[in-house]
């Protein structure tokens, strides 16, 4: 178990990277605490499985420093940094059973053989395996092999650090639930680091004491759940967390007021903003409140899911999405209001607070 | 999983099965007609039965050609096969190196069988060839025409020289199919490079490595051209395969009730031997 520091990172995979964008991983620097739970979320391609290679080692960054509770690992290997990862995509040995290749990690470390064999029946036990045990693994299913991969992530006691790649994708939904909720569980028993990339929102939110969002090689946000809902960084993390995502709409700005199309928006507060600035109004579906006061839209569609219903409209003619309760009613001539609160103010994509 | 019978795929494999009528069957029943009867010209033929059968299993040369072919192969298999893997895990998996070893592989089977033979017939020679003239050079006594070992050594170096590439082409086709995460994953799990062979390469090459053993045991247990071109059977009969022994028998002596018996039998110990490879092989696959 270890505090790892990531130390201005950057990585290309090209061999001499010119401009920025040749960086598939741009400057990150961050500290993971020791024992925290952290998801890695983002869209495909953003980076997260190379900065996860890059703490587990798999991966040399081109530019940094990685420090494992304060010693200088950059340059270890990934054995020696003493980290366990989990794969997308199972990676079994399928000419030894079940047992030997959850007990793999662990020979070639060379514990004992009795610690082994407690760890590895733990592990057996905790996967639903049991009766899978003597056999060999090549005749498994997708997720039965995916949870041997899990399990050899999980059965050394001694790591540094376990890294998850999106480990539960090929996993069905119900096993999903199971598997998570022992992965926290294990967690909160043994207290190591957790890394879980995710593109999965409700994956990463359950999961994680701290979610950190990448996009675009970079981490635009890190946050509790309730702050990346309630105070998105960038756009992106409007967009990327919430279902549907948050409404962001172009918007002049003038003093502490917000001009949307030929509506205009009081703020609660005066955003700082250079002139120049592509200026935008961001505000969540859940607050928007359709009524018979406000500013006029035009419904397209209402779709019902259930606990709620999502109205889609133009507004200003724009796209929005407005939640509204499963028994709210839709008035004929349909009204807006924004809650002052919830409105956050961006400038080229990242959000600005207020004038000091 | 349930069987479907649909009987309209064999009209499908008519073509096919008329085609290897005519290029296989056919000639194969005129050698079992021959084996069974004898002629002595005039287009005039006579129940013979299995006495040609007996007559080739009974004898010495038969026993002797066939032992030489067991020989043979079983030492081409035991070097080719473990050469074969261990240049296929040394060969680049990226970059420019990947189309040169590619081609400089493929070379030694793009040359036709006859020519090789040739190649090394002149090679080797004691007056005018590279390799006699160094070795004699160097003082080692090395004539392919008088002693046997010597015959041997020449026809065995050959051979891997030859197609010890097709082993590295499949292995090597066995090799890049493993995604990169095994071999992640093996770092993580603190694998030797022993056990990342035994237990991600070799698994993985598994499949091809059978095919590779099964080709170069069949040509093998085949060969005929280079040994026929470079030693011509000799020093005495010391190369003679059964192949080539089945040539004298039918062209040069003109034995054609024999020559067809043994044809037969030939055939039959390849398909015996095959069948019990692939067997054996693939029945330890399916146990792990």
């Amino acid at each position: 178990m270890a505090r790892i520091n990531l130390e201005h990172i950057r990585h290309a995979y090209g061999a001499k990277p010119k401009s920025e964008a040749d960086y598939a991983l741009k400057e990150v620097h961050h500290e993971w605490n020791d024992g925290g739970a952290y998801a890695l979320l983002g869209p495909s391609g953003c980076g997260k499985t190379t900065l996860l290679n890059i703490i587990s080692g798999l991966i040399n960054p081109s530019e940094g420093r990685i420090l494992f509770d304060g010693t200088d690992v950059t340059h270890l290997t990934t054995q020696h940094r003493n980290i366990a990862q989990v794969f997308q995509f199972p990676v079994i040995y399928d000419t030894m059973t079940v047992y030997d290749n959850l007990a793999f990690p662990l020979r070639n470390r060379h514990v004992p053989e009795a610690e082994v064999d407690r760890r590895v029946k733990e592990i057996i036990e905790m996967t639903g395996l049991g009766g899978w045990a003597k056999k060999t693994a090549r005749g498994l299913t997708a997720d039965q092999k995916q949870k041997i991969s899990l399990g050899r992530g999980l059965v050394r006691s001694d790591v540094s650090a376990i890294l998850f790649d999106e480990p539960l994708t090929v996993i069905d939904p119900e096993m999903k639930w199971v598997l998570r909720s022992q992965i926290k569980r294990l967690h909160k028993q043994f207290g190591f680091t957790m890394v879980y990339v995710t593109h999965d929102q409700t994956e990463a939110l359950t999961f994680a004491d701290k979610v950190v969002v990448m996009y675009d090689g970079q981490i635009v946000q890190i946050g509790t759940p309730a702050e990346l809902f309630e105070r998105p960084r960038h756009t992106f993390v409007g967009y990327f967390i919430g279902s549907p995502g948050m409404n962001v709409l172009p918007a002049e700005i003038a003093g502490n007021t917000a001009a949307v199309g030929d509506q205009s928006i009081a703020l609660n507060f005066q955003p700082k903003v250079n002139a120049g600035a592509k200026t935008e109004l961001g505000i969540r579906p859940e607050f928007i409140s359709l009524g018979r006061d406000g500013m006029p839209v035009a419904i397209t569609k209402v779709e019902d899911i259930g606990r709620h219903k999502i109205v889609r409209a133009r507004f200003a003619d724009r796209p929005i999405s407005i939640i509204v309760d499963e028994d709210g009613e839709i008035p004929a001539e349909p009204r807006v209001t924004f809650d002052p609160k919830a409105i956050n103010i961006y400038a080229d994509s990242w959000r600005v607070g207020e004038e000091a | 999983m349930e069987k479907t019978w649909n009987n309209k795929a064999w009209f499908m494999v008519l073509p096919v099965l008329v085609l290897v009528a005519f290029s296989a069957v056919i000639p194969l029943m005129t050698v079992v007609n021959y084996s069974v009867q004898d002629t002595f010209g005039n287009n005039e033929f006579f129940w013979a039965g299995t006495d040609w059968f007996m007559d080739v299993l009974e004898s010495d040369r038969f026993w002797d050609a066939l032992t030489r072919n067991l020989i043979f192969s079983a030492i081409i298999l035991a070097i080719e096969i473990p050469l074969g893997i261990v240049i296929a895990l040394n060969m680049p998996k990226k970059g420019i190196g990947v189309p040169i070893c590619l081609v400089l592989m493929a070379l030694p089977l793009l040359i036709p069988w006859n020519v090789v033979g040739t190649i090394w017939q002149v090679f080797g020679r004691v007056d005018i060839g590279l390799l006699g003239r160094t070795l004699a050079a160097l003082g080692i006594n090395y004539n392919y025409v008088q002693n046997p070992l010597d015959a041997w050594v020449t026809l065995i170096v050959m051979d891997v020289w030859h197609w010890t590439s097709l082993v590295v082409l499949l292995c090597y086709a066995g090799l890049v199919s493993i995604p990169d995460a095994y071999y992640q994953a093996a770092k993580i799990d603190g694998a030797s490079r022993w056990s990342v062979f035994r237990y991600i390469q070799l698994p993985k090459m598994k499949r091809v490595l059978l095919i590779a053993f099964l080709l170069r045991f069949m040509d093998s247990f085949m060969i005929y051209t280079e040994p026929f071109v470079v030693t011509g059977g000799g020093p005495g009969n010391s190369t003679t395969f059964l192949s080539i022994d089945l040539v004298k028998m039918a062209i040069g002596q003109f034995d054609l009730g024999p020559a067809a018996a043994l044809s037969i039998i030939y055939f039959l110990i390849i398909l015996l031997l095959s069948w019990i490879f692939y067997t054996v092989m693939t029945t330890s696959d399916a146990q792990g």
